[in-house]
Formats: structure tokens, C-alpha cells, sequence
């Protein structure tokens, strides 16, 4: 038999049920609420979806001329420097 | 050469760096790579560039992240570059090159923020909101269910992503940004910041949270359809 588990105590623990870096017990209370919760599981798949865009390196672009204006700087660095 | 020498290149910060740790012994450097070092180290200086050019972006990725100021940011991802370049005799290959020259980034941004920290006292960046216990509460339970992974295409979500994390104070931020942009693992974020695994999971939770809240409504197509308010897209 599962203990419920109140929707607080879920959101203190939904990163962490993302990471897996709860107890088997917790989870599976965790997934009891979410079958009967919307909210929560709204607030579940929400994160879970932060996580996903964050870590698409798509998710940020390099500034125009960036590589120009560093390889400028590390010529001019270059041209005078060796590593020592 | 030792893990000693790598942190004493970086020292001063307060990030520990240790490859040894962090990547194991076995050497993890790509044979091109490897090549690519020993041809600087052997006096052949543009080869350098061959060696930064793929990992420009993540080191970018890296000081944005912690700084909000883009030019800050770019400033930092520079000089952790050269940094890269003075300190190259004393990497090991017992990591990536890119992870090495992420961690001089991380630890370049980081290093810039608590030099601003020192000068403004306090951080005035939104504090989320709290219940009595001092738990984030998440705002907005909008249903947010499909990854609109074309959307990453668009500027709005980009600006949307940036102005997010920009909402974030530093210490959340940092937490977020190594673990789920830069993908470090708990125990790695804690060592590199000098905190407890427990204090990364506090601040990841409530880092991951005000980001949903800052997000979801967002992905209802208001970004792809370029309208200004959002269209309401929860289940009840």
C-alpha cells in the first residue's frame, strides 16, 4: 500500500525525482499523486521540459562577431605569447 | 604534471578544479585533439585555434549562463581562452579539452560575478515567491506537455530563455547552469562550488521551478506566433 504524499511535498522533491536521487518508496508514492493530480503533474512535466530545452545546445547562440573579435584578441596574444 | 598545478593556475576563486577527480585517470583526449596540443606545445600557436573553434560556443554558453551581461559574458569566455592558452603545458588529458576549458570559463565567470557581488552588496534580483516555510511555490500550472523542439529555431524563445535564467540570483543560476546547461552531475557541481550536494539540490529545485514559471506560459505558440499576450492552453 502507497502513503499519499501532499502536493508541497511533492514539488519539494520534483527535481529531484527528475534526478533520481530519491528513495524507491518516495517515487512511488510521487507517481500514485501524479496519476490523481493535474496540477502537479502539470508542474512535472513543465520542469522536465526546462531541463530538456536548457541542455539542447540550440537553446543559445553565440553574439554576431563573437569569433571574430575573440580571434582577433588571441592573435594578438598569440603573436607575442608561447605557452610557457 | 599535477592536479596541484591545474589549481594553482586557477587559484583564488574559490572553484576547485581537479581533473583527477572529476574525469578519472584514464586519458579522455581524442587523438586530433591530442594532436592538435602537442603541436601548440611544440611552438606551432595556430593550431590553437583549430582547438578552441569547437568549443567557442559552450564557453560562451558557459559565462552567459553566470554573468547576464552578454559583453561581461563574452569578456569572460576571451580571457578564459587565453587563460586556456598560458595554462596548456599543465593540462593533464585526463579530461576532454573542452571540459577543461569549460571549467577555466565557469570558473572566469564566477570569478567576475563575486568581484561584482564584493561591490554590490546585495543581489536585487527577484527572490520567487515563498510560503511560510521558505519553499518556492510554483506560480502557474499551465499544462505544458509537448517540447517544441523547432521552437529552439526561434529568437523569442531564446530571448525568452535568456531573460529567464536572467531572473534567476547568481547562486540559483550557477547551480542551474552546471548541472542541466553544462551538465555536471550533483556531486561535481557541489565540489566545483564548494557547496553541500544537499545545497545544489535546494537550489537546483527552486532554480528549475521559477524557470517553469518563467516559461510556461510561453509555450502555449505565443513565441512562434508572435502574440503578445498568451493563449490559455490549461486544463481546466
Amino acid at each position: 500500500m502507497v502513503i499519499e504524499i501532499s502536493c508541497e511535498e511533492v514539488w519539494r522533491e520534483v527535481s529531484n525525482y527528475l534526478d533520481r536521487e530519491i528513495t524507491p518508496q518516495l517515487r512511488a508514492r510521487m507517481r500514485e499523486h501524479f496519476k490523481g493530480c493535474k496540477h502537479c503533474t502539470a508542474v512535472l512535466d513543465g520542469t522536465r521540459n526546462v531541463v530538456q530545452l536548457v541542455g539542447d545546445a540550440k537553446a543559445f547562440v553565440l553574439p554576431a562577431g563573437f569569433s571574430d573579435r575573440l580571434y582577433q584578441k588571441l592573435d594578438r596574444k598569440l603573436s607575442k605569447d608561447r605557452p610557457s | 604534471m599535477s592536479a596541484v598545478a591545474v589549481r594553482t593556475g586557477l587559484r583564488g576563486t574559490g572553484l576547485r578544479v581537479d581533473g583527477e577527480t572529476l574525469a578519472g585517470t584514464k586519458s579522455q583526449v581524442e587523438p586530433l585533439e591530442s594532436e592538435l596540443i602537442q603541436r601548440v606545445l611544440g611552438g606551432q600557436h595556430e593550431a590553437f585555434r583549430e582547438l578552441v573553434r569547437p568549443c567557442e560556443r559552450a564557453v560562451f554558453m558557459a559565462t552567459q549562463a553566470i554573468l547576464k551581461n552578454e559583453a561581461d559574458a563574452e569578456d569572460a569566455a576571451q580571457e578564459a581562452i587565453l587563460k586556456a592558452f598560458t595554462n596548456l603545458p599543465m593540462f593533464r588529458g585526463d579530461s576532454k579539452f573542452s571540459t577543461w576549458l569549460v571549467r577555466i570559463a565557469t570558473n572566469e565567470a564566477l570569478m567576475k560575478l563575486r568581484k561584482e557581488r564584493r561591490q554590490k552588496l546585495h543581489d536585487s534580483l527577484d527572490d520567487g515567491s515563498k510560503n511560510e516555510k521558505g519553499d518556492y511555490v510554483p506560480r502557474d500550472f499551465a499544462d505544458w506537455r509537448e517540447i517544441p523542439s523547432e521552437a529552439l529555431q526561434t529568437k523569442e524563445l531564446r530571448q525568452a530563455l535568456s531573460r529567464a535564467l536572467a531572473s534567476l540570483t547568481a547562486k540559483h543560476r550557477e547551480v542551474f547552469v552546471m548541472r542541466d546547461v553544462q551538465h555536471f552531475t550533483i556531486e561535481e557541481t557541489a565540489r566545483l562550488l564548494g557547496i553541500r550536494k544537499s545545497a545544489v539540490k535546494t537550489r537546483l529545485l527552486r532554480a528549475r521551478l521559477q524557470m517553469r514559471d518563467a516559461l510556461a506560459p510561453g509555450m502555449d505558440g505565443s513565441w512562434s506566433t508572435g502574440r503578445r499576450e498568451y493563449k490559455q492552453v490549461r486544463p481546466w
